[in-house]
């Protein structure tokens, strides 16, 4: 009985080496392994010659001083007209022969004296037009002295003397910045900022995305079907209202574009007024809760001056940014980047208040809905639900429908209008049906899912895949590897941060929350404090990584070293691409230096 | 007047953890909870916020349905009672002024929480609650370079900061040594007797109820076992509350 046991685990062992050893057999198979290339003798030169060229990288040059030694040659030998020379100079640099004439393919052998030492140079024969063709290199010693075995070329014969030269290039003066060199700097600099710009507008967009994605932060928030119908409903039309109202608002203001004064007077006076009402509609303190009157009359006044506000920012700021291109000189970069943000908050803009109105819509039909929820009784509230909630998912699915027609161009309403409409419509008639008319249904839990999986998504997709889409959206260039860089910075920042809100301990929240704190004020006060650390330390390391991968966002045209560096491969100078994998070296290490010293310090 | 009225309280997928209990608190109480860990002292104090939903049952505190609260109305109710935890819950990273003024939260404008300001009169105030507990010269010190009883003082200050009618306190000094148990107690006596305050407390230590309490309910299993003064805790209750094999400590 043991001995069946034993032998059949020794079996099992046997089959797992034997098929471990055949898995690693097909790898090999798969992956080509060859070791014999590795000792092939080209290869090898090759290899030799490209890591040599690597170690030397090509970042200073020097002024150089040719000395050229000469001595007179005959090819072929004429008795008449040759001279030969007979003094030596005893401290100036000398070539010597052992013959001054010989036929083609003779081979003699030039000695030279007094030359700079340790070096090496070429050893020419200078035609008689002036032609130079290399015999041999030669090094000299510690005297300077060097002998070359030469075999003299196969010229046409001439009559006149032509001549041996050896070269010597010294260098002068001291060591310059290569071409090269300049050139690494530049888009070092360029990638260094690349990185920096994605990661300040991914952490940016990641922080409040974190917190949805947070499932402690939302499993609380539930809210019952009535309310969502409504909501859902009230942030549609919200959105498409203000996406209307946008167009008509920036027609009617575009004369502001025009006009500087104009621009910059309107933003101080609706930023005057925007405050205004805002201490006017909050007190300090609110003891008492404010009338309904006076509350939409100042969410009205917030949006509207809200709205004025931006679209006010947006056109001074572009004027401005113009304007002081000019005359700024080498600062205008500053006001390039006045005009940029103008430019930000102008294509923001539609977007911005259409969202704002949604959002102001979508509450005041939710609150409406979680009334008619408490007050009325069950059975009319599963009516409303049954009506509002069908409504609420053709509406949905509509919205869906008009995707997939942007995608894929049906142009067949049947499929891409009345079917969706029919589906969200059944989808939201279920719903309605099978849940409890008044249980509070888990929305929070619903955004946090979709944030998840619209973060998952984006995350898996590699940056460098992100940069080619991004190449053809805003051509060949720094900013389109920024914005890819950016966009994977969200996704991945966005889930660590969340995990680290997930993890972080509930007894703050909790008492904060028994305060009578609103979600926000949570937030701010339990949660943020205790993230502030691993916060910094994510961002600090996704730095570290954008830095990474801005160094090889250039191979696809994502601007900074990558692209210089994918030049110089491709046209074989490897000295030149030494300096840059260099550079990249430093930047990363420094890099990695920096994030440390700075995560010690704050965490 | 704080009723409790048939309150039933069931995890997801658990045993009732609270089990049809009621009982009245007037205005003014000092009502210690006891009872073994697990017997739902915490559940009961949190579901009178509604920190934890009730099952079933309700909460009328003056007139107003806490249970049937919508989440307006329910921050306005929580602003009236404050909460004191066994573990303190302060922020840590947080100074201990900051941790005070918390407790206004549900008073100030939301838009300046986003400036981390409070009005002038709060800062005032919070400067007097830190003094009543003797944690004043700590104010501009982080929150967890406190020892245990000065953090469980800032716990209180912040409760305090809220204007309460009631302070719920959730096993307020078990980390703590019988010292600073004691000193802690005191301070909750205080407020009790000189702002009224009503003092819901659970508690581990008889003789701790007995010093302080004005009455004593007791909890085994999620059911309400005895409701009276401390004195009546004779041997014969003290096994019903805690089981034929308990000993008395204390």
């Amino acid at each position: 009985m043991n001995n069946n046991k034993s032998f059949k685990k020794s079996l099992g062992t046997g089959l797992a080496i034997a098929l471990t050893l055949f898995v690693f057999a097909y790898a090999f198979q798969v992956t080509d392994v060859d070791f014999g290339t590795t000792r092939d003798e080209v290869r090898q030169t090759s290899i030799t010659r490209v890591l040599r060229a690597l170690a030397h990288p090509d970042i200073f040059e020097y002024e150089t001083k040719e000395l050229n030694v000469e001595i007179p040659f005959y090819l072929p030998c004429s008795e008449s007209e040759m001279t030969t020379p007979d003094a030596f100079p005893a401290d100036e640099p000398f070539l010597k022969a052992s013959a001054y004439c010989g036929e083609a393919s003779d081979a003699i052998t030039i000695e030279g004296f007094n030359m700079p030492t340790y070096t090496t140079g070429p050893v020419f024969f200078i035609t008689s037009s002036g032609v130079k063709k290399q015999l041999d290199n030669f090094q000299t010693d510690a005297d300077g002295y060097f002998i070359s075995e030469i075999e003299l070329p196969n010229r046409q014969p001439v009559a006149e003397a032509q001549a041996i030269r050896a070269t010597v290039r010294t260098n002068v003066g001291a060591p310059k910045w290569s071409d090269n060199a300049i050139a690494t700097w530049d888009k070092i600099i360029e990638t260094i900022f690349i990185a920096l710009l994605a990661t300040f507008i991914g952490t940016l967009i990641a922080i409040p995305t974190s917190f949805v994605a947070a499932r402690n932060l939302m499993v609380e928030n539930r809210s019952p079907l009535t309310s969502i119908a409504f909501s859902i409903i009230g942030w549609i039309i919200g959105v498409w209202t203000g996406l209307q109202a946008a167009q008509r608002l920036v027609a009617l203001f575009a004369p502001v574009n025009e006009n500087l004064l104009l621009g910059l007077g309107g933003l101080i006076l609706s930023i005057g007024l925007l405050y205004g009402i805002l201490r006017w509609s909050m007190p300090t303190e609110d003891i008492e809760k404010p009338s309904l009157g006076i509350r939409i009359l100042s969410s009205l006044g917030i949006a509207l001056f809200g709205i004025a506000t931006l679209i006010f920012f947006g056109a001074s700021f572009r004027t401005l940014g113009a304007t002081l291109i000019e005359p700024l000189g080498i600062f205008g970069f500053l006001g390039n980047f006045i005009f940029q943000i103008g430019e930000i908050i102008v294509m923001l803009t539609p977007g911005l208040i259409a969202v704002v109105v949604g959002a102001i819509l979508g509450n005041i039909l939710s609150k409406l809905g979680q009334r008619t929820s408490d007050n009325m009784p069950a059975g009319q509230v599963r009516l409303i639900n049954i009506i509002l909630a069908s409504l609420a998912g053709a509406v949905l699915f509509v919205l869906l429908g008009s995707v997939v027609e942007w995608f894929y161009q049906l142009s067949n309403p049947i499929k891409t209008l009345y079917w969706p409409a029919g589906v969200g419509a059944a989808l939201g008639l279920v719903l309605a049906l099978l849940s409890p008319a008044k249980n509070a249904l888990p929305t929070g839990m619903i955004f946090y899912s979709i944030t998840r999986t619209i973060l998952n998504g984006t995350r898996s997709v590699e940056p460098l895949v992100m940069a080619i889409v991004a190449v053809i959206w805003v051509g060949i260039g720094p900013f389109a590897g920024s914005l890819a860089l950016a966009l994977h910075t969200v996704a991945a920042l966005a889930k660590l941060y969340s995990e680290q809100v997930e993890s972080i301990s509930a007894g703050p929240i909790e008492a904060v929350q028994a305060t009578g704190a609103n979600q926000l004020q949570t937030i701010i006060y339990a949660v943020v404090p205790q993230i502030i650390p691993p916060y910094i330390s994510f961002t600090m390391y996704r730095w570290d990584i954008n830095v990474r991968m801005s160094t090889i966002i250039g191979f696809v045209g994502g601007g900074g070293i990558g692209f210089l560096l994918s030049q110089n491969i491709n046209l074989l100078d490897y000295r030149a691409a030494s300096a840059q994998m260099l550079a990249i070296a430093v930047v990363v290490a420094s890099m990695d230096y920096i994030s440390s010293v700075i995560r010690e310090k704050y965490v | 007047m704080l009723e409790i009225k048939n309150l039933s309280k069931r995890y997801e997928g658990g045993p009732l953890a609270l089990d049809d209990v009621s009982f009245k608190v007037p205005q003014g109480e000092f009502l210690a909870v006891i009872g073994l860990s697990g017997s739902g002292k915490s559940t009961l104090l949190r579901c009178i916020n509604r920190l934890i939903e009730p099952t079933a049952g309700d909460i009328i505190w003056n007139n107003i349905n806490v249970t049937q609260a919508s989440d307006g109305e329910l921050r306005t109710i929580r602003r009236k009672i404050g909460m004191v935890f066994q573990h303190f819950n302060l922020v840590n990273r947080s100074s201990v002024l900051t941790n005070v003024l918390s407790g206004r939260l549900g008073y100030v404008n939301p838009a300046m929480s986003f400036f981390n300001k409070f009005p002038q009169n709060d800062i005032d105030n919070a400067y007097k609650e830190m003094e009543r507990v003797g944690i004043a010269e700590k104010a501009h010190q982080r929150a967890d370079e406190l020892s245990g009883g000065q953090q469980q003082r800032v716990g209180i200050a912040r409760a305090m900061m809220q204007k309460p009618a009631i302070i719920l306190a959730d096993e307020p000094v078990a980390s703590l040594d019988p010292v600073l148990a004691h000193s802690i107690m005191q301070h909750l006596e205080k407020i009790n007797k000189e702002e009224g305050v009503t003092i819901l407390c659970s508690l581990h230590f008889l003789d701790l109820v007995h010093r302080y309490a004005d009455r004593a309910i007791a909890l085994n299993d999620g059911k309400l076992m005895f409701d009276g003064p401390p004195s009546e805790i004779d041997d014969d209750k003290f096994r019903e509350i805690y089981g034929k094999e308990a000993e008395r400590v204390g």
